[in-house]
């Protein structure tokens, strides 16, 4: 069964991985071109000023390439591996922590991967395009941005584990809604704790940092989205027996005829 | 002739959601594919940029705009 699911989680991996690049494409490469845009006329401009000419190193990868093969490749094995956790966390989960079917299940995993991996790092070490920031401090910056992701799933893990213990007592509101304090407030010590990076140079265009973020945020919306949405099926189908839902009522048809 | 019970079972389960792996079954795939995705994740994310397992910058300049629209500390 696990073997069934991992590699169920993977393929729908590949498929959420493949709506995301095309948004990340078609929504999320328009700012990053306005960025390396601004880098180059920075640097033009003060080669103007100290009269030497911007040198021009021939790329390693080009940028058709990066924007279309090495964009698709880098998100689809992000949504992979990530569709593989899911599957892990998914076998862990289901059955033991909640009475949830699978769908739900699925759905409960992704909306809390989506906010501990993607959505809580965005408050404190926000996504740059490309010529923000500087290399000196990009081994700190992604140490700590790491280390963001990790207290947030340690959060989770918590606020789960507090909510399912106060819900019989308190019922399932007033206990979703004590778990969702103790998220925040483990979230808010973290804020405090952890050192700020602000990467953004004075004078760089706030509106392309405004869309680039909003695309960044958008393509981690619709990899979470698709993820459950696919693997949800896929793992009703396999647990449950399910026939997928738009094989149903073929099969609700069947049924009935061999009761009647 | 399906049993009235087992028409219900196809189409809405009315059992409790029961766990369909044992924890000591799960532990071998979290080893194993947890460490293989987790360097998928690795070089996607960090790579060359941070930390580096292999000389040169050909991967992080490949998958570069994937690091930089996924969220991942890149410049
Ligand atoms: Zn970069």
């Amino acid at each position: 069964m696990m073997r069934t699911l991992l590699v169920r989680g993977m393929l729908v991996g590949v498929v959420a991985g493949l709506l995301a690049f095309l948004w990340a494409h078609f929504v999320g490469e328009p700012p990053v071109r306005a960025a390396i845009g601004v880098e180059e006329a920075t640097a033009a401009k003060e080669a103007a000023a100290a009269g030497t000419k911007v040198a021009e190193e021939a790329p390693l990868v080009s940028r058709d390439t990066q924007e279309t093969w090495g964009l698709g490749t880098g998100v689809i094995i992000f949504s992979v591996a990530i569709g593989g956790f899911l599957a892990m966390v998914f076998a862990i989960v289901y059955g033991r922590v909640s009475k949830l079917r699978a769908r739900a299940t699925v759905a409960a995993i992704c909306g809390l991967g989506f906010l501990a991996i993607s959505l809580v790092p965005l408050t404190k070490y926000p996504a740059n395009p490309p010529a923000v920031g500087s290399g000196d401090t990009i081994s700190e910056r992604t140490e700590w941005f790491f280390v963001l992701i990790v207290i947030a799933l340690f959060a989770v893990v918590a606020a789960v584990r507090l909510g399912k213990q106060l819900s019989e007592r308190w019922g399932a509101a007033n206990a979703t809604f004590a778990a969702g304090l103790l998220f925040v407030v483990l979230i808010a010590v973290a804020h405090l704790a952890l050192p700020n990076e602000n990467e953004v140079k004075a004078g760089f265009p706030p509106q392309i940092l405004w869309d680039f973020r909003l695309a960044n945020l958008g393509t981690q919306a619709i990899l979470w989205a698709s993820l459950a949405f696919g693997f949800g099926i896929a793992a009703e189908h396999a647990i449950e027996g399910k026939p997928a839902w738009w094989r149903r009522d073929a099969a609700d048809k069947s049924s009935a005829a061999t009761t009647t | 002739m399906a049993t009235p019970s087992s028409a219900l079972d196809t189409t809405q389960p009315t059992t409790v959601p029961v766990p369909v792996v044992s924890l000591k079954g799960l532990l071998p795939y979290w080893i194993f594919a947890g460490i293989v995705l987790m360097l998928a994740i690795y070089f996607v994310g960090a790579e060359e940029g941070a930390t580096s397992m292999i000389s040169g910058m050909g991967v992080h300049e490949f998958v570069h705009d994937a690091r930089h629209l996924l969220g991942f500390p890149c410049h």
